[in-house]
């Protein structure tokens, strides 16, 4: 399946023209309009919209680095969205990028949010309504998995490290757990293998093996 | 809503913020305890509704606590729920977000990055399985169009507008769910 692989250098391929230097946001309105146009788009959930904009469309982020933010709100409390938000608004312009990114993800939605709301009431029980939903929620659904796949290709060359994404989607996923257990459960031990293993390379890079941190001269 | 209530509900909220690792719906029950039974600010429906609501709506499902707010006491009511639920956790990420940015070349750091990365992938794809099962339970046709949505996404760069609009047609239409 030659355009699986393709598709996954394709957001760096278009981008080639760019200088040296890799495309970020010129200013705080920039970050708070390409963030509010971001959440308006994500219907049934805004990350496979975060990461085709910001890795895809502007790339801002590689889809590495894209997995790592995810990664690290994850690990956080507050919803994983948001948090990257403050983390992508601070990368470039300090915590006032944090507020422009994180104003731009939840400032428009909210209005439309309430605006639904009103209309909710009269169309509720409308089983047209009911129905248009669910296929949404299908649709909706097939679009995050597709988002994971790609943040898969990109790791390829870790792919043995994936078992732990294996794990959490049995986890989470098949067997309904709770999300903060298999966290507490599995994060630890990625973080301790992840570890042990860059302390070997380290170790086996300066010739001094088992000494952690001395890989680094 | 007066004053006082409204810095009620902030506080409560700000108390769960800090709770809400790996997403807000986690805390539900307690929000839900909170506004339906203790305080009788909304009822049992309108919660399961703003629910439902946010998760249709464009932009982060968080919303639903606004909505939550404003159902409870307008917009007053709204903005002590957003901002309780969300300054405190802001706050800490944007704290942990610094601190790792300091020590980028820690081997703590360079753990997280290599250990927990796979761990986001495999979340991500359990939250498009929980969001598909929810809507396509047994129905063979509803996970057949999950799984084309799942390989036009993969494959392509499609505006997924369209196939959020398709889905909602053939819903709407009955061919499938």
């Amino acid at each position: 399946m030659p355009t699986i692989s393709d598709s996954s250098t394709a957001a760096g391929d278009g981008l080639e023209p760019a200088p040296a230097s890799p495309p970020r946001p010129e200013s705080l309105r920039e970050l708070f309009v390409v963030f509010t146009l971001l959440a308006l788009r994500g219907f049934g959930g805004v990350l496979p919209w975060a990461q085709r904009v910001l890795v895809e469309e502007r790339g801002w982020l590689t889809r590495e680095q894209f997995t790592e933010y995810l990664a690290f709100g994850q690990l956080l409390p507050g919803p994983n969205i948001c948090n990257m938000a403050i983390m992508v608004g601070d990368r470039w312009f300090g915590w006032r990028g944090s507020l422009a990114a994180l104003g731009g993800m939840l400032g428009m939605p909210m209005v439309v949010v309430l605006g639904l709301a009103i209309l909710y009431g009269q169309v509720a029980d409308d089983p047209v309504v009911r129905r248009a939903l669910g296929g949404m929620g299908a649709v909706a659904g097939g679009m995050i998995m597709a988002t994971g796949f790609k943040l898969a290709m990109a790791q390829r060359k870790r792919w043995r490290w994936l078992i732990f994404g294996v794990l959490a989607f049995v986890g989470v996923g098949l067997l309904h757990l709770k999300l903060l257990w298999v966290l507490a459960g599995l994060a630890p031990i990625a973080t301790l293998m992840a570890w042990l293993a860059l302390r070997e390379t380290a170790g086996a890079a300066s010739g001094k093996p088992g000494a952690p941190g001395s890989g680094r001269p | 809503m007066n004053t006082s209530d409204a810095v009620d509900l902030f506080l409560r909220f700000a108390a769960l913020s800090l709770l809400a690792v790996g997403g807000a719906m986690g805390t539900a029950p307690e929000m839900r305890r909170f506004l339906v039974d203790e305080r009788h600010w909304i009822s049992g429906v309108q919660f399961t509704d703003s629910i439902a609501i946010a998760q249709a709506a464009p932009g982060p499902n968080i919303l639903f606590v606004t909505l939550l707010g404003w159902q409870a006491g307008g917009a007053l009511g709204a903005f002590a729920a957003t901002a309780g639920l969300m300054l405190p956790s802001s706050v800490v990420t944007w704290s942990a977000w610094r601190w790792k940015r300091a020590s980028e070349d820690a081997p703590l750091v360079a753990a997280i990055r290599l250990g927990l990365s796979p761990l986001a992938i495999g979340l991500t794809a359990s939250a498009g399985w929980v969001v598909a099962a929810g809507s396509n339970h047994d129905d063979l046709r509803m996970w057949a169009l999950t799984l084309v949505t799942a390989v036009i996404v993969a494959t392509t760069r499609l505006n997924m507008l369209w196939l959020i609009g398709a889905g909602a047609l053939l819903g709407a239409l009955g061919w499938v769910g």
